[in-house]
């Protein structure tokens, strides 16, 4: 497996490697843990001429909060966000997820940027961050703008990122025990058929609002309406998630018929929100 | 005197484990020769496809790049087809080139090939060579390609039909159905598996024009057999010029058996360039060139009697052979799978017809347990759907139906002639283990909870220890399945075994050490093993078919015998006694009687060498060879039960428990014995379950990959629960039976059965693997959908 031919650059700071990214434009792609780029460039897939590898810029990994946020630099690694004290405290549904991707090797070097700004649609992570009301920190060489998780995620493999902008980190919103990320994993590749990230808010034992989100099933992750609205309106786990489905147009492929997925919908919406509400 | 713990028995760690576990194992790709070039392939982006030209210009125009060469010089410069090893009479075969002659049949055949100073580049510059080709019409399955219209594969092969073969009474077989009670059909498909070893194939072939010596490193389970196909029908090299070296192999499955074109053309590239060429496919490669396993499309017809014994067996198979015949590609559909569709049952008459049919796809040849999985699916799917039907309990159903042990030897009506078997003792063991009694009960009481619990049996024999020769060549092989051993014994009384058999995962170097351990009482670490140099080892057939302990080992075990015999005559010779009256135990020769009077068998090793002092009429040195030819193969049988939960909100399928129980014969190594079993019952279960390789019609393989080509993972299975009754082969010295493929061979129908069984309160009787939580959610809804 040889990629083809590249050259390589190691960016110093986030100018330089925005200076790289100005300087080859398309020809460019940036590096972080590598674990979804280098593959496809095994293959070919992908054959960009430069790889700009933002992996030792200083200040672009390391978990922080403040002011009730919480703040995850975008090379910051899976396994460092899985076992992070912080992150458990503050966010346990991010590292619940955190801890399902791929496999040890894989959260060992794999990063949260790389993977959120991957956007595969069958990858974890973005379910994660539209139900944690996640905002990514988009830097440009005229500075940096914030950018929702609803906003973020555009199309297959595709973003808001613009091709001069670098994905620097992640915030969220300080979050409680009240989630579940229930995920059915396909048996070759360990990505996601279907995976529900659930966040409820509750105030006084019952729930007040519900940020429910899906990845696998569609070209990029989505919010499910309908559900989070049945949840928010007092309906238990069962009538919430009957509404999992509603006004979304599945596809038939190899992974199962339209039928089969609106069935995964409901049915892992159904165990999320039951686990969630325990 | 202390007797030594006996070694055939013992569950000693693998000796070959330090270097493999280590990274310090020598496989293929880590040969390097000074002065070597890569080669990279360009293979077939199509199904079917006229190859109008090729032009390599740009290629060749990049600094570093040796030569471009394409089918058409190798045919010009007289490269024969890679022949099959097999022949039935009115076999039709397409000749396979190494590379396309003007026709490319499948998507990776190879169409050129460029050489050049690293892998990278000979890759860039395979990329940069442009192939003028015609998209043709492709098919990829079997039926579709016998079907009227379909495109042709090959001219020769008109309608497709590779070969039409046949077994059995076909009159009595009529005869038994049209007069039966109940008649139990049903359609089968056993689908395509990708082999996946877990080091993909590769090769370094070096020519030295000084002595015009070929030597061709390469990831072989039978460097014999590579060495007298490629040198003496493809290539034309002396024999004895040619050196086949098989180092450090990781894993096979049956599909490092076979001659692949990449090999060939390696070989033929080092002599027209003057430099060795190394060549390793990608994984992507080993998905598109590998040779795949099973594709078989099979109607079954089970005929009882009102007492629930079958009265006689009809099967017809539609076999996808891909578009090329591999090297046992001919016998894997017919003398390793009909021969077997007795299974352990006696059945008076059976009938079986096969047709090989060629399509748009890799070959398909041997894949662990080649034919006999096939047969045994067959058999055991259609029995649980007969259990059913009939109303009788699947269990009771087989043992109303086994072969009496009285019965043996047995003649089934398929050809072969079982030797030995019991199969009761291993169902009953097998049903205490599960509790099967119990488990019904368990199982009803959840289907009353709305959970979906089943349980599916497989009881299975198969045919291995691929083995006799005057047999096999009656029956078309153009090769005797027999195995060498040889014993050479230094003079310090140190061991060498070399052997015909290859390991490529097996673990051979500690098993036949434990054989000479066991036999001459020394240490296993006194005795290495040698195999898979042809420079080296005798000539020999090779590890495949779940043949290396019965033939290869028994080779070995009967050079033991003489060189032991020898050393007696020493020895009797030194204490002067007579040779009757000397006996051998625990390393040591001794007048029986009056065990002082004792050699070592280092002072007999020794002594042979020396030659001081040996009977005057006797040859000094001791080191015996043995060609084994067994008189027929052995005959591995057992009872497997898996147990699945089916969630049916999701279709999902979570296997358990798993239980077999086997009759290996004797065991040299329980623990090696254990592990090969594991995998097998991993792989089998994987096919059940997950496994399948799908092309389009177009013949575009759309599993090409990891990420879509399920492989089973440990976290998929639960600990295996195994056990064993003991029936010695009666056709090899050491007892033993073949253990390799046997975990294959039950499990798939055994999981298969499971699911089914777990779906029949929704009145599904069969589906088709694998069975896929999609599959499984579809056929529910179906079926609520028709009550």
């Amino acid at each position: 497996m040889y990629p083809a031919q590249f050259q390589y650059h190691r960016a110093t700071s986030v100018q330089h490697a925005l200076d790289l990214m100005a300087q080859h434009g398309d020809d460019a792609k940036v590096l972080a843990g590598g674990h979804s780029l280098l593959p496809v460039m095994k293959l070919r897939f992908a054959t960009p001429a430069h790889l700009i590898d933002i992996g030792r810029v200083s200040g672009l990994s390391g978990i922080s909060e403040s002011g009730g946020t919480i703040v995850i630099g975008a090379t910051t690694r899976h396994a460092d966000v899985a076992s992070s004290a912080l992150i458990k405290a503050k966010a346990p549904l991010l590292a619940e997820v955190a801890g399902h991707i791929g496999d040890p090797l894989i959260r060992n070097m794999g990063t949260i940027g790389g993977s959120v700004a991957h956007a595969d649609p069958s990858a974890d992570l973005p379910a994660a961050m539209m139900a944690l009301g996640a905002t990514m920190e988009l830097t440009g060489k005229g500075g940096s703008r914030q950018v929702s998780a609803d906003q973020f995620f555009v199309d297959v493999f595709q973003t808001a990122l613009g091709s001069t902008e670098l994905l620097t980190a992640i915030r969220i919103p300080a979050s409680s025990g009240a989630c579940a990320y229930e995920k059915n994993p396909d048996p070759a590749s360990g990505y996601a058929i279907v995976g529900i990230a659930v966040q409820l808010t509750t105030s006084g034992g019952k729930v007040s609002s519900a940020r429910v989100a899906m990845t696998g099933l569609g070209p990029k992750p989505m919010r499910l309406a309908a559900v989070e609205a049945a949840l928010a309106a007092g309906a238990d786990a069962a009538s919430a998630a009957a509404k999992a489905a509603d006004g979304i147009a599945f596809i038939d492929d190899a992974r199962g018929n339209a039928s089969y997925k609106a069935n995964l919908a409901r049915v892992y919406t159904k165990r999320a929100i039951a686990r969630a509400m325990k | 005197m202390a007797t030594a713990a006996p070694m055939i028995g013992a569950s000693i760690k693998r000796k070959e484990d330090g270097r493999f576990i280590t990274g310090r194992g020598k496989y293929t790709d880590d040969i390097n020769l000074a002065g070597q070039v890569h080669a990279a392939f360009v293979r077939s982006p199509y199904g079917s496809a006229k190859v109008n030209g090729i032009d390599a210009s740009a290629a060749l125009a990049m600094p570093g790049v040796h030569a471009v060469y394409t089918g058409a010089d190798l045919k010009a410069a007289g490269v024969n087809p890679i022949p099959p090893g097999w022949l039935h009479a009115g076999i039709q075969i397409g000749d396979r080139y190494p590379m396309a002659v003007g026709t490319a049949r499948f998507v990776g055949e190879p169409v050129a090939v460029v050489v050049a100073d690293s892998a990278a580049l000979a890759r860039d510059a395979a990329d940069a060579i442009v192939v003028d080709y015609d998209e043709l019409p492709a098919v990829t399955d079997g039926p579709t390609a016998l079907s009227a219209g379909a495109p042709q594969v090959h001219a020769n092969a008109t309608g497709n039909v590779a070969f039409n073969w046949q077994l059995g009474d076909a009159d009595g077989t009529d005869a038994a159905i049209k007069g039966a009670k109940t008649v139990v059909r049903q359609h089968l498909i056993n689908q395509r598996l990708i082999p996946n070893a877990i080091e993909p194939r590769a090769c370094v072939a070096h020519h030295d024009s000084a002595n015009d010596e070929l030597t061709l490193y390469v990831t072989s389970q039978n460097p014999h057999v590579h060495r007298l196909i490629m040198g003496a029908f493809v290539l034309g090299i002396p024999e004895q010029r040619f050196r086949v070296v098989a180092p450090d192999v990781g894993g096979g499955f049956g599909s490092k058996i076979f001659i692949y074109p990449e090999e060939v053309v390696a070989c033929w590239v080092s002599k027209a360039i003057g430099k060795p060429v190394k060549w390793t496919a990608t994984r992507s490669e080993s998905f598109l060139s590998d040779s795949h396993g099973r594709v078989h499309d099979t109607d079954v017809e089970m005929a009882f009697d009102g007492n629930g014994r079958i009265v006689g067996l009809r099967v017809n198979t539609v076999a996808n052979v891909g578009a090329y015949f591999t090297l046992f590609a001919p016998a894997v559909p017919t003398y390793l799978y009909g021969t077997l569709l007795s299974g352990q049952y006696d059945i008076p008459v059976i009938h079986v017809k096969v047709t090989a049919v060629y399509t748009n796809t890799v070959p398909v040849d041997a894949y662990r347990g080649a034919g006999r999985p096939e047969a045994t699916y067959a058999l055991e799917r259609t029995l649980d759907v007969a259990a059913g039907q009939l109303g009788v309990d699947p269990a009771e159903l087989r043992r109303r139906n086994f072969i009496a042990p009285t019965k043996f030897p047995y003649q089934t009506a398929v050809a072969l002639q079982y030797d030995s078997g019991n199969y009761e003792p291993a169902l009953d063991r097998a049903l205490t283990m599960v509790n099967y009694a119990q488990l019904r009960k368990d199982q009803a009481a959840a289907r009353a909870q709305g959970r979906y619990i089943g349980i599916g049996l497989s009881a299975y024999i198969e045919a291995c220890g691929l083995a006799p020769s005057h047999v096999v060549g009656s029956l078309g092989a153009q090769a005797g399945l027999y195995e060498s051993g040889t014993i050479r014994v230094h003079p310090t009384g140190k061991v060498t075994v070399l052997t015909g058999s290859h390991s490529h995962g097996q673990g051979h170097e500690t098993t036949f050490s434990q054989i000479v351990a066991h036999e001459l009482g020394c240490s296993v670490d006194d005795v290495d093993v040698v195999h898979g140099d042809t420079s080296k080892i005798p000539f020999g057939m090779g590890t495949y078919g779940s043949r290396s302990g019965a033939v290869g080992g028994s080779a070995l075990f009967l050079s033991l015998q003489k060189v032991k015999e020898k050393g007696r005559l020493i020895a009797a010779h030194q204490l002067e006694a007579a040779a009757a009256d000397v006996d051998f135990a625990d390393g040591k020769y001794f007048v029986k009687g009056s065990p002082s009077r004792s050699k070592s068998f280092g002072d007999v090793a020794l002594a042979a060498y020396l030659a001081h002092n040996i009977p005057s009429d006797m040859e000094p040195g001791l080191d015996s060879t043995t060609f084994f030819n067994p008189g027929n193969f052995v005959y591995p049988f057992g009872t497997h039960v898996a147990v699945v939960e089916v969630d049916a909100d999701t279709g999902h399928v979570t296997v358990q428990r798993y239980v077999a129980v086997d009759d290996f014969g004797n065991v040299i190594n329980p623990m090696i014995v254990d592990g090969q079993l594991h995998g097998g019952i991993a792989q089998g279960v994987a096919q059940a379950l997950w496994e399948g390789g799908v092309y389009d019609s177009n013949g575009q393989l759309l599993t090409g990959s990891m990420m879509n080509y399920a492989l089973p993972k440990a976290e998929f299975l639960p600990m295996f629960e195994t056990d064993r009754t003991v029936t010695p082969s009666p056709v090899n010295p050491l007892g033993v039976k073949g253990a390799g493929e046997a975990g294959t061979i039950a499990s798939t129908a055994a999981a298969a059965n499971a699911v089914i069984d777990a779906l029949s309160p929704f009145g599904i009787t069969h589906l088709d693997m694998p069975l896929t939580p999609a599959t499984i959610w579809g056929a529910i809804q179906q079926a609520k959908g028709g009550k």
